[in-house]
């Protein structure tokens, strides 16, 4: 059953040290006020999965909170490399972490698996990939019925999904809409999951009958964080703040900017400051 | 007015690559020159060309190139937006994509590329963003095409990964690890087009752009290249795809520019 709770709880009874905990967004409603609350709870050892890993993962690596990586393309979207989860992986630097790669159609089949209670995924894919050889995850199925050799990973089972959203209902059901990218399967995959949203409203009763909606009882606690996704943004309320993107790409550059960056615009701050930071950026 | 004589490598590459769609394409789109091209087929010769982006963006035409694959704009002007895992499982697993258009960090003369790392995997001098959705767009995808800027740094002997295969060790390499689909068939550069040999599979120049010289693409190509026996000049860009380039440009600056950050 969904609770309403303040981000500071909601994360503090979720997220344990350890965990694995998928962010999930695709470039759409990328849960940055959640991330941001992890860092300031200092919640560490996390193993992070995520499709895209981008500046939230970048920041959380570069705060050392991070042992292990599952991803499939680590870049800041649209503008270039993650520059702490390099430093990171070519330097130990806050410490070395490890890194496990799929592709993209790899980790969407694992959540989906993890979604339908399968213990792995098939699919027909790593067809003469390099990802193999470096992946011990990736193995070879046969079909029993045709005989073609199938690609096989293990199901995404993480411990928390993290998701940001337009829209809870006052009873907890959720609603996604836009670019849906893996969050419903996220969810549905785990066994925790924080919600933020845009607004809560009264009921979902004049909605589409066949929009993308997680029931209050699949999960677990819902947070209401206006402007929660920026720079990323919510698809009928506010742009992607592009210059952030790119802004990111300078002060992830360096050590000490990254930290001085972090702590005035992350550790010193709380969930509150997201809604002014999307006020210019309306849809 | 366009002046039409003073066109760059690039847009040369841009436009030739919009040249090999049509209206029939179901085309799988990665971000940068290949976004580019696609759009500039959709805005002149193929208006009903179907534009695919792995964010699950289906018969999309944005009006600004997306910054993303994941922008607002594709969603808005899609017939459809479907979730990640039935994009890769239905639409591209399934076989419905005619060409996948991909670009490279690295390329060999296979059209085998690395968007990885340079370097040894497990301690890599440079740890590119990885594959996305690229290996089994490589695979699944009727066809690939690939465009790319011509430098010796990218067009190398020898990729440090491969991240999508292509066509392996060339000849037959594909259709020996099982796969259906025909693999790269086209690769685009800022000086030249590129075919592979129909046996080797080995990437040739069929057309240099106007200008070029055997000497200019053997410089930026860090392969001994090949060339066709009927070498034939690529057509400069006539002015509605330059202006329809320009202005898609134009319009893609000013929309992505002068946000706020914080």
């Amino acid at each position: 059953m969904a609770k309403f709770q303040s981000l500071q709880e909601a994360i503090a009874e979720n997220l344990r040290d350890g965990d694995t905990v998928a962010f999930e967004g695709f470039t759409h409603l990328i849960p940055h006020a959640a991330a941001h609350e992890v860092i300031r709870q200092g919640i560490k050892d996390l193993t992070l999965i995520r499709m895209t890993p981008d500046i939230i993962y970048d920041q959380m690596i570069g705060m050392g909170l991070v042992r292990k990586v599952i991803f499939s393309y680590a870049g800041n979207p649209g503008v270039g490399l993650l520059r702490r989860m390099r430093d990171a992986i070519e330097n130990g630097w806050p410490r070395s972490i490890e890194t496990v790669e799929h592709s993209h159609a790899a980790m969407a089949n694992a959540y989906e698996a993890g979604a339908a209670g399968l213990p792995c995924a098939v699919f027909r894919g790593y067809l003469g990939a390099g990802l193999k050889d470096v992946n011990p995850a990736i193995r070879n199925i046969t079909c029993p019925f045709t005989g073609e050799e199938l690609a096989a990973v293990p199901a995404h089972r993480p411990d928390v999904a993290v998701i940001h959203a337009q829209k809870a209902s006052r009873r907890g059901d959720v609603l996604v809409e836009g670019i849906v990218g893996v969050q419903k399967e996220a969810v549905l995959a785990s066994r925790r999951s924080v919600v933020t949203v845009e607004e809560i409203v009264e009921d979902f009763d004049d909605l589409h009958p066949n929009l993308c909606v997680l029931p209050h009882w699949t999960v677990t606690a819902i947070v209401h964080v206006p402007g929660g996704a920026h720079p990323s943004y919510t698809h009928g309320y506010y742009d992607r703040d592009n210059a952030a993107y790119l802004e990111w790409d300078r002060i992830s550059a360096d050590r000490d900017l990254f930290m001085a960056w972090m702590k005035d615009n992350v550790l010193d701050r709380g969930p509150e400051v997201f809604a002014d930071r999307v006020k210019g950026l309306l849809a | 007015m366009t002046n039409l004589s003073d066109f760059t490598p690039n847009e040369m590459m841009t436009i030739a690559a919009s040249r090999a769609l049509s209206n029939d394409d179901v085309c799988f789109v990665g971000i940068g020159a290949p976004s580019a091209a696609c759009n500039v087929a959709r805005l002149t010769h193929a208006p009903d060309i179907t534009l695919i982006y792995e964010s699950g963006t289906i018969g999309t035409a944005p009006n600004v190139l997306p910054l993303s694959i994941g922008d607002g704009e594709l969603c808005e002007t899609a017939l459809t937006t479907v979730s990640v895992p039935e994009m890769f499982r239905y639409w591209l697993q399934g076989g419905r994509i005619s060409i996948g258009f991909l670009g490279a960090a690295q390329l060999d003369r296979f059209g085998n590329i690395n968007t990885t790392v340079i370097g040894d995997y497990h301690k890599p001098k440079v740890r590119l963003p990885g594959g996305g959705g690229a290996p089994e767009i490589a695979s699944s995808c009727q066809e690939v095409f690939i465009t790319m800027k011509q430098a010796t740094r990218g067009m190398v002997e020898t990729i440090d990964f491969y991240t999508s295969f292509g066509h392996g060790e060339g000849g037959n390499h594909r259709e020996r690890l099982g796969i259906r689909t025909k693999g790269p068939t086209l690769l685009i550069t800022d000086l030249a087009i590129w075919k592979p040999d129909p046996e080797t599979k080995e990437f040739t120049v069929v057309s240099m752009h106007r200008g070029v010289t055997r000497d200019k693409v053997q410089e930026t190509c860090g392969w001994k290249v090949r060339f066709s026996g009927d070498l034939e000049e690529t057509p400069p860009p006539t002015e509605l795809e330059l202006t329809t380039l320009r202005e898609l440009q134009a319009r893609t600056e000013k929309a992505h520019g002068g946000k706020k950050g914080i």
